[in-house]
């Protein structure tokens, strides 16, 4: 659903909602949800990707060192990086 | 010239949806509906008919079935009653809004409990908002032509909606009636072959069933709600069509001897037969009573309903369903129908014929006498379920 041009009108809607563009869905930035985000904290890391299997949005990503990130577009605060990483070096933050 | 062949009603109803060649049938047996798709399962069994007859285990199954076909592009059918319809509700308004031309036909039943097989409109009021188009037959004849006109108002591009036609259980279902059956060659001249909006398919790009976020979930749903007032006028069309090629016409609200009423009768489905006889048999008597039934339930016809009782006194609106607290339905709508015009008639509303109880012609002749009494302004009941012991 086209963001940019501003929302569609009900007659400007395709019928039944349908989406023709794959992934369009992409366009929807859930980062807006959060109320807290993921500071990682790499000297902390050992690279193990615990963080990369549980998160459910698919939105962390693993840098050139092997570190891992989230992307704050797609991350919706949930949190559960952060319980999951063991050596703890996932902190969730208030969102300023 | 079309063929009068004597049949029950709804195996009446399977040949007529066998006439419009559903690629996919889904059902799952429940009293009264159940000869519907078992006449189809029998046509598919012994190649008479080239369809998918999909054996499903709950009502539930069968809507969804419907569903993934009609997305795949497939014309595709169902039919149920009472609690079976009630299953299916969770995916009833998935159908509507997901614009899916899946038509179903309800063999009308009371609902539990008590546990009843018997005909009333409770099950189809539980779903009267899921954005289902609801045409109501009062007999066989109607049943035949409902269904294969109901193929063709759903998949009319400017429709894109589901339909069921309903038909009373065991007054309609299990009724042999002498009815014309339209041709082969002629149904395929009327019902264009089904052409999807989209399809589900490898070889196209579509994703259907979406997210509704805050920001489009209004506007969707305004487009359905747009889509259902708008279907009122192809439906009309398509009756008009069908008059045209077969001589039988429809109305959203049709009359029966209702100039010079004071008194009219509201009814919808199998009840209107018997109206009719009772109708006739006070008219003889110099009575000055009508008929006024209403063939389209959703889109509610709130014109058609203005039109056809200008000039009464009264109305007597006969609801085979209890909004339990509240009201019968449709006298509701009626109501609200007529509340601002100035020359509203007076409005008894009388729930009747629950769970099989016969409406026999003493009782409308005794609702008509009501009708004749009441005054606007004057009523001291909201609605009363009609002939109860003790009451």
């Amino acid at each position: 659903m086209a963001a940019k041009k501003g929302l569609e009108t009900w007659q400007e809607i395709t019928l039944g909602n349908m989406v023709f563009r794959p992934g369009s869905a992409a366009e929807y930035k859930t980062g807006s949800w959060r109320a807290k985000k993921p500071i990682f904290t790499k000297t902390k890391c050992i690279k193990c990707g615990v963080c990369f299997i549980y998160c459910p949005e698919g939105c962390i990503i693993q840098d050139e060192q092997g570190c891992f990130e989230a992307d704050l577009d797609y991350c919706k605060g949930c949190g559960i990086c952060s319980a999951e990483c063991w050596p703890g070096a996932i902190d969730m933050v208030e969102e300023g | 010239m079309a063929k009068r062949v004597g049949m029950e009603i709804a195996l009446a109803a399977a040949e007529a949806v066998a006439l419009c060649k559903p690629d996919v049938v889904a059902a799952y047996p429940i009293t009264p509906n159940t000869h519907i798709p078992e006449h189809l399962s029998d046509l598919v069994a012994e190649g008479k008919l080239d369809a998918e007859f999909i054996c499903v285990e709950s009502e539930h199954s069968a809507l969804s079935a419907c569903i993934g076909a009609s997305a795949a592009g497939a014309r595709a059918f169902t039919a149920t009653s009472s609690q079976g319809l009630l299953y299916m509700g969770e995916v009833m308004p998935v159908v509507s809004g997901m614009r899916l031309p899946v038509v179903m036909a309800i063999g009308n039943r009371a609902l539990s409990a008590p546990i009843n097989i018997w005909n009333d409109h409770s099950d189809i009021m539980s779903q009267r908002d899921m954005g289902w188009i609801s045409i109501f037959a009062s007999n066989g004849q109607e049943v035949v032509d409902m269904m294969i006109q109901a193929f063709k108002i759903a998949e009319d591009r400017e429709v894109m909606l589901p339909i069921n036609v309903n038909l009373d259980g065991f007054q309609l279902t299990h009724v042999v009636e002498a009815m014309l059956f339209p041709s082969q060659k002629e149904v395929e001249k009327f019902l264009p072959d089904y052409k999807p909006f989209a399809q589900v398919h490898p070889d196209s790009v579509v994703s259907m069933g979406t997210l509704g976020l805050p920001e489009y979930y209004a506007e969707s749903l305004k487009a359905r709600d747009e889509a259902m007032k708008g279907s009122k006028k192809v439906i009309v069309r398509t009756w008009k069509e069908w008059e045209k090629i077969f001589g039988r016409l429809y109305e959203p609200v049709m009359k029966y001897r209702t100039e010079g009423a004071e008194a009219l009768l509201v009814t919808m489905g199998s009840m209107g037969e018997t109206a009719e006889a009772a109708i006739d048999e006070m008219r003889s008597k110099g009575m000055p009573v009508g008929l006024v039934k209403l063939v389209l339930w959703r889109p509610f016809p709130f014109e058609e309903i203005r039109a056809a009782v200008k000039g009464c006194r009264s109305l007597v609106v006969m609801d085979r369903a209890v909004s339990f607290g509240a009201c019968g339905p449709v006298a509701a709508e009626v109501r609200s129908a007529l509340y601002d015009q100035p020359d509203a008639p007076a409005i008894v509303s009388e729930i009747i014929g629950l769970g099989g109880r016969d409406v026999l012609v003493q009782d409308f002749v005794a609702l008509a006498e009501k009708g004749l009494k009441a005054k606007k302004g004057k009523q001291t009941e909201e609605y009363e379920i009609y002939g109860v012991r003790g009451s």
